[in-house]
């Protein structure tokens, strides 16, 4: 068997990846104020300065307020934020820096199991992201429906897309400096195409056709309509879309992991 | 059944041939050194032999188990203490053995039921609650091994155990490996240290490029490969004396450095010689693992 196809073997997967979900989480709830304050800070600050500041000088979007449209694209865009760092900065601090992934290694669990439950994890964390900002907009009165709920398993979807988009990146990087590329290169793009800040819609065609290629375009088309009270047209398009994107970057990333670390 | 067993083991990274053909057989109970120079393939002995990497060729079986087919449930009676430090930095000492123990699917009962008697064991229990950060390199690394004893392991491997600590820590921790021998755990190590693999070692394979070169007890291979006596002789005038007199004297010399080594079954007349030369600078001693070792590896720098 070639190196290649050995290293896209499909994943073998066990419940033992629980612990490895579970290890992170105790971590996290040593530091979970600071790290929720900190989550939530820049997604307030974008809602709050551009919602009100731009929001005035605005008529509706869509027959809402300006604010409640940017409220759900803030929603997708923390979502999309908090699991590439998960992924990427703290992802690389457990394989590379403190060596954690290596000492689970060496107990019954595999390389599989490690990377799901940072798959998981990463997409677990962006949920508590899409909460915290999810109930600031709904007490500033900008989702009113119960169907914003279903904006939740959304944002589970949407961080296991980004989640495992981020360890290809934490595969490949030689050191923190490099996530810097991915930032630059792919998330702030999509900060800017896909329809978070102004419908894409008002972009230029060629703009348009690559925004629809994006993984954030579908979360936002998916989330903002159920944050405003309507069944999002073209559900089953944008989810698949999305869930497209989980299992296909999972995939390459447990390819490039496995290439990097059993050697 | 044996512990673990290695047969025609082969590994190549990039063309090289890093594990060129190795057998391996530990018997339960025992410690088992691996020996060789840096590059030697001793940790990648290890990996193959945890199913961390796949060999290119041979076969593996831990405790009857095939290895990397069945490599979870071999490691599941596996304990493992790492070269480098990877204990949990953000757990406290007892946490870094709760969480550990999950990883084996022990529940936390289990696991708190175990833990005091491994701070003991590591000399931690009154550190239960520190941060890891607080901890010296000596108390680091018992607490790997404690963490390598959670789901009381019949084999511990151990790679480097000691290296970077100071000699307290270093004989705290052969103690310790002495104790988990009376207890009847099988250990396989790996050093560079021959002090170590002397004191701890019921056996020992001597790897270098990838092949095991020699096997056998301590007192084996240094009765086997090397004369049992040797004079160290050093300083101003060493070098003129051994060409002019040592040489003829010893069965075999060796030069590194300002340092000439002659190595005899026979010392006396050599002795006799020296002692009638105050300018010299010499040591009498019996010849060593390090003999063997530099004898079988060289004396050239690896790096």
């Amino acid at each position: 068997m070639s190196s290649i196809t050995k290293h896209f073997a499909l994943p073998r997967l066990s419940w033992r990846f629980i612990h490895v979900w579970r290890r992170n989480a105790m971590v996290w709830r040593k530091l979970a104020i600071p790290s929720m304050l900190g989550n939530l800070a820049d997604p307030m600050l974008y809602m709050l300065g551009f919602g009100y500041g731009l929001g005035r000088m605005l008529p509706d979007v869509f027959g809402t307020s300006y604010i409640a449209f940017l409220a759900a694209g803030m929603v997708c865009s923390s979502t999309m934020m908090s699991a590439s760092f998960e992924a990427m900065y703290s992802g690389f601090s457990r394989m590379h820096v403190q060596r954690t992934w290596d000492a689970i290694m060496n107990a019954p669990v595999t390389l599989d199991d490690v990377l799901i439950a940072e798959a998981v994890w990463a997409a677990s964390k962006s949920l508590l992201s899409g909460i915290a900002v999810l109930v600031v907009a709904t007490a500033l009165g900008l989702a009113q429906s119960w169907l914003a709920l279903w904006a939740l398993p959304v944002v589970f979807l949407t961080g296991l897309a980004f989640g495992s988009l981020g360890l290809i990146v934490t595969a490949l990087s030689p050191s923190y400096d490099f996530f810097m590329y991915y930032f630059t290169l792919f998330i702030t793009p999509m900060m800017l195409l896909c329809g978070v800040f102004f419908p894409a819609d008002q972009l230029p065609q060629a703009l348009q056709h690559a925004a629809a290629f994006l993984p954030l375009t579908h979360a936002v088309a998916l989330v903002r309509p159920l944050m405003n009270d309507t069944v999002p047209p073209g559900l089953a398009t944008h989810l698949s879309v999305l869930l497209l994107y989980a299992m296909a970057a999972f995939h390459v990333a447990l390819a490039l992991t496995r290439r990097r670390l059993l050697v | 059944m044996a512990p673990l067993t290695a047969h025609a083991l082969r590994k190549s990274y990039g063309g090289r041939e890093v594990i060129a053909g190795i057998d391996l057989e530990l018997r339960p109970g025992e410690c088992f050194g691996l020996l060789g120079p840096n590059g030697a393939g001793k940790t990648t002995t290890f990996r193959l032999c945890l199913g961390l990497t796949d060999p290119d060729s041979g076969a593996i079986s831990m405790f009857g188990l095939p290895v990397p087919r069945a490599a979870r449930e071999a490691r599941a009676r596996v304990g493992v203490v790492p070269q480098i430090d990877n204990l949990d930095p953000d757990f406290t000492v007892r946490e870094n053995l709760l969480v550990y123990g999950r990883y084996f699917g022990m529940s936390d009962a289990r696991i708190a039921e175990r833990v005091p008697a491994l701070l003991e064991f590591a000399g931690l229990a009154s550190r239960a609650g520190d941060n890891i950060k607080a901890l010296s390199g000596g108390m680091k690394r018992r607490l790997t091994l404690a963490r390598a004893l959670i789901n009381d392991p019949a084999l511990i491997f151990l790679d480097e155990p000691t290296t970077g600590l100071d000699p307290q820590a270093r004989h705290l921790i052969w103690e310790r490996l002495r104790q988990l021998l009376a207890q009847g755990k099988t250990i396989f190590l790996t050093t560079h240290f021959m002090d170590e693999a002397e004191r701890l070692c019921h056996r020992l394979a001597i790897m270098d490029r990838g092949r095991v070169i020699a096997g056998g007890s301590p007192r084996e291979l240094i009765g086997a490969h090397i004369e049992p006596q040797v004079v160290e002789v050093f300083g101003d005038g060493a070098e003129a004396w051994v060409n002019a007199h040592g040489a003829s004297l010893c069965e075999r010399c060796e030069k590194t450095g300002d340092t000439t080594f002659c190595y005899a079954r026979n010392i006396g007349p050599l002795l006799q010689d020296l002692e009638a030369r105050p300018e010299l600078r010499y040591l009498h001693r019996p010849a060593n693992l390090e003999d063997v070792f530099l004898r079988l590896t060289g004396r050239d720098l690896r790096d």
